[in-house]
């Protein structure tokens, strides 16, 4: 019990602490530390799969994310520290924020004991997908049309980043600053990390159907070990417009999609898998939608195509 | 037999704790970032291993035993990489002569 | 014993609290950028020791994730930051 009460105002802490930094890099430390203590609290409250992609997602990615983002923008600080918001608007801000988290808290602690749950429903149903992971099955067998328009609403996040891209960097390949000495110490991280990585990557979705784990979480851990040899310089990333790539980021959902589209005409509704193939199935689509999310997760990452600062 | 694993269990990972508190202190006491790295991966990581070594002594299975070593020695080789870069931003020039 | 392990557990993140009470505050990017390093090690102790108290191995693949994404975003946080004194901001 005092364990998480000492967990919780950790959190707490250092969410306090990240909002009051001044810079944005630091701002970006404190993310990056709370999103990795709130992995912990999700395996304190035994959601294994959600701090999976807790870890990977919203706090590795992301953390890489704006660490970019911030780089760029380090260029405007001093102008944009001069236009930080009044006393009126921050107030404004907080006594929301509070609001919003009142109402939670009221939510949660006003639930009915033992709470109203879907989770015997979906346990009990799991035999028929062939799955023993039921959060997996929740994700690609009963609510697979959400893990869809998920797809797709990365690949429309990622053309928006790539609609930011001028025009006449559009062909460009997007080669990363990175380092270019073959015996520096960021290559050999990257030659000693990314296999590594890619084989616990390829675990972590492969053990997703009766363990916690799938597809979001491997394909992360992929795209974040591609931006680290990127980072390093092993690899340089094609030009957008090469047709390969938009091949990889597009097989995913298509494939999808076509299942589903299928699901008509195998078993009388749109993304119904056929009784006793819906292991295989889901197997089908998995692959594929792992890859393209890796490659929309990487390229997200990296950014519009810009000619490299020199 | 299990009475023996389980001291011996709870010595590695009390001494595993040990050195995480010395790697605290010491980055809590250290004057100079360097210092302060150094404490914070040598401690830190000796301490994980000790832990790593206490979970051993009750692992259920070779299996997981295996895993608890793959993690301990991914950090080892992830630390000890990742400092060297941290530590050049600290002191680009190199060892003082 | 579970309970042993447990305490362990808590020993370890409150030895994390307080380093990380140090290296945010410190002044230089050297010591912020080894917030991710404490909190990743400390964390997969931690995480460890909890997956045996609580007989939940599922956090033993959680820690596995840490160890590598400590690492990505260690190395991402030391580029940005030997960027920005390139460009001189």
């Amino acid at each position: 019990m005092s364990f998480d009460i000492g967990l919780t105002l950790l959190v707490l802490a250092v969410a306090a602490w990240t909002i009051a930094a001044r810079e944005t890099f630091v701002a970006v430390v404190g993310f990056v530390a709370y999103g990795l203590l709130l992995a912990f609290v999700w395996v304190r409250l035994a959601a294994p799969d959600v701090a999976l992609t807790e870890a990977a997602l919203g706090s590795g990615l992301t953390g890489g994310l704006l660490i970019g983002a911030s780089s760029r923008l380090r260029r405007s600080q001093s102008p944009a520290a001069e236009e930080a918001p009044g006393v009126v608007l921050k107030a404004a801000a907080a006594v929301l924020s509070i609001l919003v988290s009142a109402g939670l808290a009221a939510i949660v602690l006003l639930l009915p004991d033992p709470a109203p749950t879907l989770a015997p429903q979906a346990a009990a149903s799991i035999a028929a997908t062939g799955l023993g992971n039921p959060v997996t099955a929740v994700l690609m067998a009963y609510r697979a049309i959400d893990t869809l328009l998920e797809i797709v609403v990365l690949l429309l996040a990622l053309v928006g980043i790539w609609s930011l891209a001028p025009d006449r960097d559009w062909g460009r390949r997007l080669d990363r600053r990175g380092s270019t000495d073959p015996v520096s110490v960021l290559t050999f991280v990257a030659q000693l990390l990314v296999p590594v990585g890619i084989i616990v990557g390829i675990h972590i979705f492969w053990v997703g159907s009766v363990a916690p784990g799938g597809e979001f979480q491997g394909a992360t851990i992929l795209a974040t070990m591609w931006t680290l040899a990127s980072m390093a310089g092993l690899v340089s990333a094609a030009a957008v417009t090469r047709r390969w790539l938009r091949l990889v980021l597009t097989i995913g959902p298509a494939v999808f999609l076509a299942i589903g589209l299928a699901g008509f005409a195998l078993a009388g509704a749109f993304l119904a898998y056929p009784k006793s193939h819906a292991k295989l199935m889901i197997l089908v689509i998995e692959i594929p939608v792992t890859l393209s999310i890796a490659a929309t997760l990487a390229l997200l990452v990296a950014g519009p195509p810009e000619r490299a600062r020199q | 037999m299990s009475l023996v694993l389980n001291v011996l269990s709870v010595l590695a990972v009390c001494a595993g704790a040990f050195f995480f508190l010395a790697g605290t202190v010491g980055l809590l006491r250290f004057p100079d970032p360097l210092c302060r790295l150094h404490a914070l991966t040598k401690a830190d990581n000796i301490g994980l291993g000790l832990v790593v070594i206490g979970l051993l002594f009750r692992a259920a299975s070779p299996l997981t035993a295996l895993k608890h070593v793959g993690v301990w020695l991914l950090v080892l080789l992830a630390g000890a990489t990742v400092t060297q870069l941290i530590a050049h931003i600290a002191r680009p020039s190199g060892p003082r002569a | 014993m579970a309970d042993f392990l447990f305490a362990a557990a808590g020993f370890v993140l409150a030895m994390v609290a307080l380093g990380l009470v140090r290296v945010l505050r410190g002044p230089s990017e050297v010591d912020r950028i080894m917030a991710a390093q404490l909190v990743g090690t400390g964390g997969i102790a931690a995480l460890l020791l909890l997956a045996e108290a609580t007989g939940s191995p599922a956090a033993v693949d959680v820690a596995l994730i840490l160890a590598l994404l400590a690492a990505f975003v260690s190395v991402a946080f030391v580029t940005a930051s030997s960027r920005s004194e390139v460009d001189g901001t």
